[in-house]
């Protein structure tokens, strides 16, 4: 037999059982027309490729992989820590190991984070239609350090009280401490533990799809590879 | 073809393709950072100074705190005077021009320093204290330049103040019942009970918002003083420091280094000019695909050459 | 850990010696990307190069 068992539709296999052919297909409506959408600019070939245009072989192309294995420590320790309550860390060793834990994955964070902004820029990453992932990426960092700001002042220390008392100054200066007080605690700490976090991971995940929908962008000043030798675009991008 | 839109390069997929495991390289990733995350943490923890407490702030420096709350109580205070989010003075109101987005936002968070900081507190303390309520109800019934010329009085001998045994001694003057009262609410701080009611202040139970206490303590120099020990002062480029051996935030040094030059280091509305100045940076980083100039610098000065010098050795093997 | 730190001054710079390290330590790694080779298909194996 040269297909496997139960592999053709209606076909019942050694073992009796039928596997259902999956339901035709529409194109119209609101599900079809997004359904047709992903098809095409997504498909699972795209978003999960098992192979990459031979020139991503540099360690520069590391920094945004590591810069999300640090963010997941980020998460997963932060988690811990507001399971256990904004006063646990204080008063148990377990709970300060885990805010050091939380401590040093932000600082590595931020510094792949840079590092991978820093590759991108040097290789002009923003090009052939990716400027909307430069931005969303550039707005994860703004955001990371508005997340950071307010981590730091919900730590409940000397820190984030000298941090909150000058703060204030700058944020009152340009009126948005109307809404924002970093010296209420509760605001910051809600708004550290959760919007901020969801943005960040929202824009992440449509950063990593803005990448995977257009491919790792050619190097600069390549040419077509099916063009002949020697001819090279008329402007390179 | 325009500036905005230069040609496209090659298609990714038009190039040779090597095998390339995304996920193995995420879990590689993942276990590299999860040995720096735990060796780090393991072997340096994480820093944790105790907070400053009024209480601690009213043992240590007791003339610095009444001569602080004095200035609420004459409205004379940095937070007393601050304007807009907290109320209406115009001390540290910042504008440019005719940017005046302090003022535009409004007052949002009333902080009204006579009551909140003193009197409120000094009426719940003297729910049992005969002397105090009577120096009170003098205060209160006094006309306001009374008022006025017991606290100038009051401050001035400040000056000359000394602490002893935790208490404040002021030269001989006419003060009115200023100095009980202020001794009282001295008394009420180094108990530790000043914190508790500047919290909830408002007689609420439930409390997170510490702008009373904070605000209090910021008018202060107890606070101020550990500060510029860990080296947190501005002029100390403190927004990017922590305290002990510690890395800060070093992602802020530009941010930080706009205060520390002319103009902005001697400009009173400096806070304003910072945060704009670093508004137009972070949109002209945000939008550096469309700049011309700054989108061109990675080909002018090739650093690309070094990231796929790989692909370029092969290119010209290839020509050849 | 909780000790002050060496701090250096150059002109209107003020930077701790911690912030200083992590500075330096991101340009090594920063420039060590660059010149590292990267393992693995380096020149891509026969099979590779002839699949597209």
């Amino acid at each position: 037999m040269s297909t496997p068992p139960g592999s053709v539709p209606g076909d019942t296999g050694s073992s009796g059982r039928t596997e259902p052919a999956p339901p035709k297909q529409e194109s119209g409506g609101w599900t079809g027309a997004v359904a047709g959408w992903l098809e095409r600019r997504l498909p699972i070939g795209k978003l999960l490729p098992t192979r990459q245009p031979y020139y991503i072989g540099s360690w520069v192309y590391v920094f945004g992989v590591v810069t999300i294995a640090a963010l997941i420590w980020v998460v997963l320790s932060g988690v811990v820590l507001t399971f256990f309550g904004p006063q646990w860390w204080h008063v148990s060793s377990i709970g300060h190991f885990i805010n050091s834990l939380h401590f040093w994955s932000v600082q590595l964070f931020f510094i792949f984070m840079v590092l991978h902004l820093w590759g991108q820029y040097w290789a002009a990453g923003w090009r052939d239609g990716r400027a909307p992932t430069w931005m969303v990426g550039v707005v994860i960092f703004l955001i990371s350090i508005v997340t950071a700001f307010t981590g730091y002042i919900s730590q409940q220390n000397l820190d984030a009280q000298w941090i909150a008392v000058n703060a204030k100054d700058a944020i009152n200066s340009v009126g948005v401490g109307a809404f924002f007080n970093p010296l209420n605690f509760g605001q910051m700490y809600g708004l550290h533990v959760m919007l901020l976090p969801i943005a960040i991971t929202l824009l992440v995940v449509l950063h990593v799809v803005q990448v995977r929908m257009r491919g790792v962008v050619a190097p600069l000043g390549a040419a077509d590879a099916h063009l002949p030798d020697g001819v090279r675009e008329a402007r390179p991008s | 073809m325009s500036w905005l839109r230069p040609a496209r390069g090659p298609d990714p997929n038009s190039f040779r393709t090597i095998r390339y495991d995304l996920l193995k390289e995420l879990t590689v990733a993942l276990g590299v950072v999860s040995v720096l995350v735990l060796i780090l943490a393991g072997a340096l923890s994480s820093p944790d100074v105790k907070p400053d407490t009024i209480q601690r702030w009213a043992q240590d420096d007791p003339v610095d705190f009444v001569t602080t709350a004095t200035g609420e109580l004459a409205g004379s205070s940095v937070s007393a005077q601050y304007g807009p989010p907290y109320n209406s003075g115009s001390g540290s109101v910042q504008s440019l021009g005719p940017l005046h987005p302090q003022e535009w936002a409004g007052v949002h968070q009333h902080v009204d320093s006579v009551n909140q900081f003193v009197l409120d507190p000094l009426n719940k303390a003297a729910a049992s204290n005969a002397t105090l309520t009577s120096a009170l109800a003098t205060f209160a019934a006094a006309k306001a330049d009374q008022q006025t010329s017991w606290l100038d009085a009051y401050t001035a001998a400040l000056a000359n103040a000394t602490a002893q045994d935790g208490a404040v001694v002021v030269p001989a003057g006419d003060y009115g019942p200023v100095d009980p009262m202020m001794k009282a609410l001295l008394a009420v701080a180094r108990s530790g009970g000043l914190d508790g009611l500047l919290l909830s202040g408002g007689g609420t139970f439930y409390q997170t918002d510490y702008t009373s206490p904070l605000l209090f303590l910021g008018d202060g120099g107890h606070l101020s003083g550990l500060a510029k020990d860990q080296m947190l002062f501005g002029n100390q480029w403190g927004v990017m420091n922590e305290t002990g051996r510690y890395p800060g935030q070093a992602w802020l040094w530009l941010y930080t280094l706009w205060y520390q030059i002319p103009p902005y280091n001697t400009a009173s509305n400096a806070d304003l000019l910072v945060v704009l100045t670093m508004g137009v940076l972070s949109l002209a980083l945000l939008l550096v695909p469309f700049i011309p100039g700054l989108r061109d610098i990675p080909r002018w000065i090739p650093i690309h050459r070094l990231i796929w010098r790989r692909f370029y050795a092969e290119e010209r093997a290839r020509r050849r | 850990m909780d000790a002050p730190a060496p701090y250096f001054h150059w002109g209107f710079i003020e930077i701790s010696l911690p912030n200083l390290v992590v500075i330096g330590v991101m340009l090594l790694l920063f420039v060590l990307a660059l010149v590292l080779p990267f393992p693995g298909h380096a020149d891509g194996n026969a099979r590779d190069r002839d699949r597209q």
